[in-house]
């Protein structure tokens, strides 16, 4: 009998609950207390470090919505005029282009931005501005493969690298906007020869770059594409963490960039502290630290005032080339390069 | 399913207000059709046949959705009804070291939803994971077992599902009286003909009952078969409605995906009309449990042992040695609040649906109970139509709330000056709670509302009672117990819910599952075990108490 009454208080509760919940979603929130809703791809946990610095500073209060860079724009577009999101911060070049063409984003003007981003990394129209640069390339074991070998994408097309080769799979906006990269420098064919090249390698398809390394650090595989900063990541962990990184495409148009980067949402309930934080993540927000939003996670800054974290010193070396001519195409290419991953089975 | 279950108690139930029927009909036929809608939504995208999508979707991806859907369902079906029937059949009827304590501990899978398990094999069994390492220094180099594979993923859900089969078939073989097995014996059967050729068939409406919960839940699974590489129709709506920004796609394959869990649960419905089997009294004499001895009693414990440790005790104990590591290495303060958001959400989510769900329950178990001996059909079968929620994979029923209520966003929006947003609001979210686990509640009430014979109401009225001291003083106590588990059980699948919850929950709004959903599915193992430590921590009590309850549990498929 005590279980019974007890789960009857547990459903009491339950609908006192939902009444609770259903009238604290009706109403909106206090006017005393600054807040600014953010919609965020990124989960590293250490953005909650660059967010409670700025809540610190400023009194607003950041509150986080997290998804997919994809599931994130379907929502906003969902959302339509109602959107309770102030900034749509997204891993991904091509997810904000294209929030940018539907109207989803408006313009932001402003001196401090415009002077802390280069003109490379911001849309022309101010609807969205980088917040942090990643380079995704090749990544190998040093005691298998010699460098000279995977210089390029293309190079992991090479028969030799059946069964030795590590890739994401197609459901994540990394590959599609790699994929689109090499469509835009290449044209659409020659990247298709490539993407199929890798698919024919039979590759390991893992959904996690830190698990990629590991898998190539034991043995399964010896070369893969990772982005650059879970090299920087296993670094700071361990100094001797034994898989390497070759700057891709050297030869070419440099290497493939991303970027994290946010735009304030067309119909932003709270537009200034939305534009505030943007402001605050491009010259206070970047740097090398911990408390920094590409240091914490071993990305390089966008404002090149900023000094970028130690750990991508030694991977650095002399300066390499980055492709930042097909930044803005991403968006436009996403459609053409998910067709090209199906088409040639890339899982 | 359930008559067929509950055929022995079933009770001529005479109308008490025949003429004001229809009028009172009226209210549940209307909610009933309410959580109907999105089934029909979804059906109707048959209609918006669009061929080149069509053609897309066939050149591309969709073989493969079906194939391995199929396969998913083979092997998961052939694993869980393996592991489950003999475990039930081992601690029905054997004694062995230990058998009472597994009796308890097998069922405690349940409180480990699939994409935790699914992450925790995948940290600790992939090539770069500790246990093929140390295989690897034995073995040598070249020693490797893939596990991003159909059949990883088939091992991971049957290890999770198999105690849906295990609770049913053990009540079912429980049930059978020894003198069926004593005829059986005196005919010459020996204990494994005896098993095939009559305990086995008497058992079979049970066991199938379990199985189709199996496959239930194996096609509403997206995340699994995500970590390990498997496209099935559940992953292929995720991959083209939020991976692809597909809608067309993504609704589309969504459709099939319903029509083919409504496929297989009408096909099993058909091929189990004739086999109803009931007990026929209570007097049966019940089996005494053999003693298995020797080595055979070993071998039991082994067996039983072994089922345990890897669905449960080995990832048990690897969540609790990443969430260690996590919350100590987490910055201080950081964890807990955060911590403390998702489980409040998490249980708001929970108890707000058990609510949800009984406040319609209720209503439409009354509803059907007046309705029974009149020949309303329509009433009825709105009804039945409404509990089929729980077999619309949870993918494809999001696609369908969202879609349903995206159209209502701008008027209900204006009408309410901005206040309230539909989709991707808590309304849309307990919506589709309450469309898919409506059954469940639906069958717990039905099912103690028939303990109430209407002789007792009669016999309150004759003695003067009004409608209000009715309903406290003779349905209350009875339904109590019912309600009471109908909480339990919807409150359990919310809280280890993902789909829905992930797409279509609030602005902000993370759970458990969510959070750890997330955090899995980028590889960060050690920050997705606290979540789902906290989930299995919460369901462990209700996945014991569902044993106890297992007439309840039968009663509810």
């Amino acid at each position: 009998m005590k279980t019974i009454n007890y789960s009857t208080r547990v459903a009491l509760t339950g609908m006192l609950a939902a009444v609770v919940l259903a009238s604290s979603v009706a109403s909106p929130a206090q006017a005393q207390t600054q807040v600014v809703n953010v919609y965020s791809a990124r989960h590293y946990g250490a953005l909650e470090k660059v967010f409670a610095e700025f809540t610190k500073e400023t009194g607003i209060q950041v509150r986080l919505s997290s998804g997919s860079s994809q599931a994130l724009l379907e929502r906003l577009r969902a959302d339509g005029k109602q959107t309770p999101a102030d900034l749509f911060m997204v891993i991904d070049a091509g997810t904000l282009q294209l929030a940018a063409e539907e109207g989803l984003l408006q313009p932001v003007r402003s001196e401090v931005l415009d002077k802390a981003v280069p003109p490379e990394l911001r849309d022309p129209e101010g609807r969205w501005y980088a917040l942090s640069q990643r380079m995704r390339t090749i990544v190998y074991n040093p005691a298998k493969v010699k460098p000279e070998e995977v210089q390029d994408y293309a190079d992991l097309a090479n028969p030799k690298w059946r069964g030795r080769l590590c890739l994401r799979p197609a459901t994540h906006i990394y590959t599609i906007s790699l994929t689109a990269s090499l469509i835009a420098t290449r044209g659409a064919r020659e990247a298709e020869r490539i993407v199929r090249g890798w698919v024919n390698n039979r590759p390991q398809f893992i959904d996690s770059d830190t698990r990629i390394l590991e898998t190539i650090e034991a043995g399964r595989c010896d070369v893969g594409i990772t982005n650059h900063y879970y090299v920087g990541n296993k670094l700071k962990a361990n100094a001797n963490f034994p898989v390497k990184l070759v700057w891709a495409n050297q030869k070419g148009a440099g290497v493939h960039v991303n970027i994290t980067g946010a735009g304030v949402t067309a119909a932003a309930p709270n537009r200034d502290n939305a534009i505030r934080l943007l402001e605050w993540l491009v010259t206070k927000g970047q740097g090398p630290a911990d408390t920094h939003l590409p240091g914490g996670n071993s990305e390089f800054p966008v404002n090149p005032s900023a000094q970028a974290p130690k750990v991508l010193e030694s991977l650095v070396g002399t300066g390499f080339k980055i492709d930042y001519a097909t930044l803005r195409q991403y968006g436009k290419l996403q459609a053409d390069a998910i067709k090209l991953l199906e088409r040639v089975r890339y899982q | 399913m359930r008559q067929s279950l509950t055929l022995g108690r079933k009770l001529a139930v005479p109308s008490l207000r025949s003429s004001r029927l229809s009028l009172s009909a009226l209210p549940a036929t209307a909610l009933a059709g309410c959580m109907a809608l999105p089934l029909v939504f979804l059906a109707s995208a048959w209609l918006q046949f669009d061929l080149s999508t069509w053609a897309h979707l066939w050149e591309t991806l969709l073989p493969d959705m079906l194939l391995n859907t199929a396969l998913l369902v083979l092997g998961v079906s052939a694993l869980t009804l393996a592991l489950g029937v003999s475990l039930g059949w081992l601690i029905a009827h054997y004694t062995f070291p230990g058998a009472n304590v597994f009796k308890v501990l097998l069922v405690l899978p349940l409180a480990v939803p699939g994409y935790v398990l699914g992450f925790v094999f995948m940290g600790l069994l992939d090539y770069a994971g500790p246990i093929q390492t140390v295989l690897r220094s034995w073995l040598g180099e070249h020693f490797e077992v893939e596990i991003r594979t159909l059949v990883g993923a088939i091992i991971v859900l049957s290890l999770v599902f198999y105690p849906y089969v295990y609770l049913l078939s053990l009540s079912a073989f429980r049930e059978q009286s020894a003198s069926q097995r004593d005829a059986a014996r005196a005919m010459g059967y020996s204990t494994w003909q005896t098993f095939w050729r009559v305990a086995l068939p008497l058992a079979r409406p049970s066991i199938a009952a379990g199985w189709m919960l199996v496959v239930m839940e194996t096609l509403t699974d997206f995340a699994v078969v995500r970590y390990y590489n498997v496209v099935t129709l559940s992953e292929g709506v995720v991959r083209l409605w939020v991976g692809q920004m597909n809608r067309e796609g993504g609704l589309q394959v969504a459709s099939i995906l319903m029509t083919v869990a409504l496929a297989v649960l009408l096909i099993e419905r058909f091929l189990r009309r004739k086999a109803r089997y009931t007990q026929l009294s209570g007097q049966a004499r019940p089996i005494a449990p053999t003693p298995l001895r020797s080595w055979r009693g070993i071998a039991a414990s082994l067996y039983a042992g072994l089922v345990f440790t890897l669905a449960f005790g080995l990832p048990g104990v690897q969540l609790l040695l990443w969430a260690i590591e996590d919350v100590s290495s987490a910055p201080p303060g950081t964890l807990d609040t955060v911590f403390t958001q998702y489980l409040a959400n998490t249980l708001g989510f929970a108890l707000g649906a058990a609510a949800l769900v009984l406040l319609v329950a209720i209503p439409l178990a009354w509803a059907l109970r007046q309705t029974a001996q009149q020949s309303s059909p329509a009433v009825r079968s709105v009804i039945r139509l409404a509990t089929l929620g729980y077999a619309v994979p949870g993918a494809a029923l999001a696609v369908g709330v969202l879609f349903m209520l995206a159209p209502l966003n701008e008027p209900v929006s204006a009408l309410t000056g901005g206040a309230v947003l539909f989709s991707g609001s808590l309304i849309g979210l307990f919506y589709g709670y309450v469309v898919r686990f409506l059954a469940i509640g639906l069958n717990s009430v039905e099912a103690s509302l028939e303990k109430v014979s209407p002789s007792m109401e009669m016999a309150a009225r004759s003695l003067g009672a009004r409608t209000g001291r009715v309903l406290r003083q003779v349905y209350l106590p009875l339904l109590r117990g019912g309600i009471a588990s109908a909480a339990l059980l919807v409150c359990v699948d919310v809280l280890k819910e993902l789909p829905l919850t992930m797409f279509l929950r609030p602005f902000g709004m993370e759970t458990l599952s969510t959070w750890a959903y997330m955090l899995a599915s980028e590889s960060a193992w050690v920050g997705a075990a606290t979540p789902a430590l906290a989930i299995v921590a919460l369901s462990i009590l209700p996945a014991a108490l569902l044993l106890q309850r297992m007439e309840s549990l039968r009663t509810s498929l």
